[in-house]
């Protein structure tokens, strides 16, 4: 970065080299996935496994990619905890009944 | 700063006092991650929805076998990703204020979009040919037809508008028209979209694998 370079937002930014490990990072996570995919697991453990390595990604997109991890942290504090609890929220409806029919047409 | 004569007296030191920015990032940039809020809680409630029927039915159709399917969402991915992968490079530069490598990373970053959207309508096709519909499969499971082509679509909507944003950003930023801040709000757009694929594609694509050879 030119040090003349002043002027609307001047924070650290990674480097090249970052962004290249994060984007590996990223395609190791999908190579998992893929390999996962193929594993005989129950339905609901599969896409619990599945969501969690992409929540992983997620991270990684928001954190470098999307720069977050650089902002102040008072914007990742205003838009993060509110949007987790909401899906949280949801989540907490919906996912029980779901695995308790998928259990129940099972024949568990 | 503006002097101003306020019958309150407010310390105006204190980023919460108006008139500066809390966060400190331009109000743009502020929009794009308030649109960005919105549009995962509306990615979620589909996503969560499908997941309940996913789950709840057992028997819910396996369509997706190694070849062509699941090589092409996976190399569909691995594009999307290196589609971001530029569009930081592309930022990088606009803050450097290189206007000719700017416009050279959004226009790779808007090809590979291009790119996606038209794998994954080959891959439509492929369904349709076999029968699945947006309100009917084979196995006579509409609720797969729906969700397939509702989350998918939906997706590949976002990737396109985010092609044409990309390509008058890239015209605009490199006439003068833009700032790098525009690029960077462009940017965040972007790797939202990729975000959501990296929700859509494991729970839709690899949770209904052929198992069967």
């Amino acid at each position: 970065m030119s040090a003349h370079e002043s002027g609307s937002e001047v924070h650290a930014v990674g480097s090249t080299r970052l962004f290249v490990m994060v984007w590996i990072w990223l395609a190791v996570i999908t190579f998992i996935e893929v390999f996962l995919a193929y594993e005989r697991l129950r339905p609901d453990l599969m896409l619990t496994l599945l969501v969690v390595l992409s929540v992983v990604k997620a991270a990684l997109i928001v954190s470098y990619f999307m720069h977050l991890k650089y902002e102040k942290i008072s914007l990742a504090l205003l838009l993060i905890p509110a949007t987790i609890f909401c899906i949280c929220m949801i989540i907490i409806f919906f996912m029980p009944d779901g695995a308790r029919l998928m259990q129940m047409r099972l024949g568990h | 700063m503006a002097e101003m004569k306020t019958a309150v007296s407010v310390p105006v030191s204190s980023p919460w006092s108006g008139g500066g920015s809390p966060f400190a990032i331009n109000s743009k940039k502020f929009g794009m991650w308030l649109f960005i809020v919105s549009d995962t809680l509306t990615f979620s409630a589909l996503l969560l929805a499908y997941s309940y029927s996913r789950l709840a039915n057992p028997n819910w159709p396996r369509p997706f076998e190694i070849y062509p399917a699941i090589a092409k969402s996976t190399s569909m991915t691995l594009i999307l990703l290196a589609s971001s992968l530029t569009m930081v490079l592309g930022v990088a530069a606009a803050h450097r204020n290189d206007r000719a490598k700017t416009v050279r990373w959004l226009l790779l970053t808007a090809l590979g979009g291009l790119a996606f959207t038209v794998l994954h309508l080959t891959e439509w096709f492929n369904l349709f040919r076999e029968g699945y519909t947006p309100w009917s499969t084979p196995q006579g499971v509409p609720l797969f037809g729906a969700t397939f082509f509702g989350i998918t679509g939906l997706h590949m909507t976002h990737v396109t508008i985010g092609v044409i944003y990309l390509v008058i950003m890239s015209i605009g930023y490199g006439k003068g028209k833009f700032t790098s801040d525009d690029v960077e709000v462009s940017g965040l757009y972007w790797h939202f979209v990729d975000l959501v694929w990296m929700f859509v594609f494991p729970m839709i694509y690899l949770m209904s694998v052929s198992l069967t050879g």
